[in-house]
């Protein structure tokens, strides 16, 4: 593998090492779970981009063939980093936030977690119901 | 006929673009075979796709790409920076409510992902009729600030491409 390789190669790698480590870090450190949110989503997507750009390099390097899977992986990160981040942003907004301290939409509606009926409706505004009491919702309409 | 063989264009594109990556050639069958998925997925699956948006302007996409990988950089040395170096004493995390002009939900989905792969914001959930969008941010002294940056960093850039 040339030398060139071999430095970007590193670089690289040190790169991705010093950002995951401060994304794991991040979780741990700040205060409370919606500003730990923050440090894996980002920080870490910089940390396995960076894994991947070495490993694209290296293959280059090594084989003289560009292998392109590596920008598919960085595809499906972007794709799903923002989803597993809103799942725990959901969760958070129905069990721990109170609603009051939210800023309104501004066309005055209400956030979709609170207000919506059905499924996406907040755990909390439905009481919970021994079973025998239960009522299945009327499908027939 | 244009319609007829590409109802969903960027599918198409998208789809190609993957095969041809994933394969990882450029070799004759290979681009034979990214075209055939691009014309018949869509063409078979455009049934389970009522209402479909269609891009107005693809032109503008990959500048934008640019633009959000570009910020995604930033937002790692911000965050990491922040992460490093700021007590969280003096840390000021605020929710911030951000009125949205695009109505498509494709463009809503692509905006709420970039939020969340940018500078110290992650969406965390939408107005019920669908006309704001709810963001965290990490550190933010001037919400203001933040809410014209998304307005007018992605959502202009989104609305132009959609709508």
């Amino acid at each position: 593998m040339p030398f060139w390789a071999e430095i970007t190669v590193t670089g690289f790698l040190v790169i991705s090492g010093v950002f995951g480590l401060v994304g794991s870090y991040g979780l741990l450190r700040l205060p409370d779970p919606m500003t730990r949110i923050h440090a894996p989503t980002k920080a870490t997507t910089l940390g396995v981009g960076g894994v991947l750009i070495a490993s694209m390099v290296y293959g280059f390097g090594a084989t003289g063939e560009l292998s392109t899977r590596e920008l598919l992986i960085t595809l499906f990160l972007f794709l799903t980093s923002p989803i597993s981040a809103l799942f725990i942003a959901k969760v958070h907004l129905h069990l721990r936030q109170k609603r009051e301290s939210l800023p309104e939409p501004e066309p005055d509606t209400g956030w979709a977690s609170y207000t919506a009926q059905g499924p996406s409706r907040g755990v909390r505004d439905i009481p919970p119901q021994p079973p025998s009491e239960r009522v299945l919702p009327d499908r027939s309409r | 006929m244009r319609a007829r063989l590409f109802p969903h264009p960027l599918l198409s594109l998208v789809l190609a673009v993957v095969w041809l990556l994933l394969v990882s050639s450029l070799s004759p069958n290979s681009i034979l075979f990214a075209v055939l998925l691009g014309v018949f997925v869509p063409m078979f699956t455009q049934p389970y796709w009522p209402g479909m948006t269609r891009p107005t302007r693809l032109s503008a996409v990959p500048g934008y790409v640019l633009i959000v990988l570009y910020d995604i950089v930033i937002a790692n040395i911000q965050v990491a920076l922040i992460v490093l170096f700021k007590p969280s004493s003096k840390l000021q995390p605020a929710w911030v409510s951000v009125p949205l002009e695009i109505r498509t939900p494709e463009a809503i989905t692509i905006l709420a992902g970039t939020i969340t792969l940018t500078p110290g914001t992650v969406s965390c959930d939408l107005a019920e009729d669908g006309h704001a969008i709810l963001v965290h941010c990490l550190h933010a002294p001037d919400p203001d600030s933040v809410r014209e940056d998304i307005k007018n960093r992605y959502e202009r850039r989104l609305k132009e491409i959609f709508e």
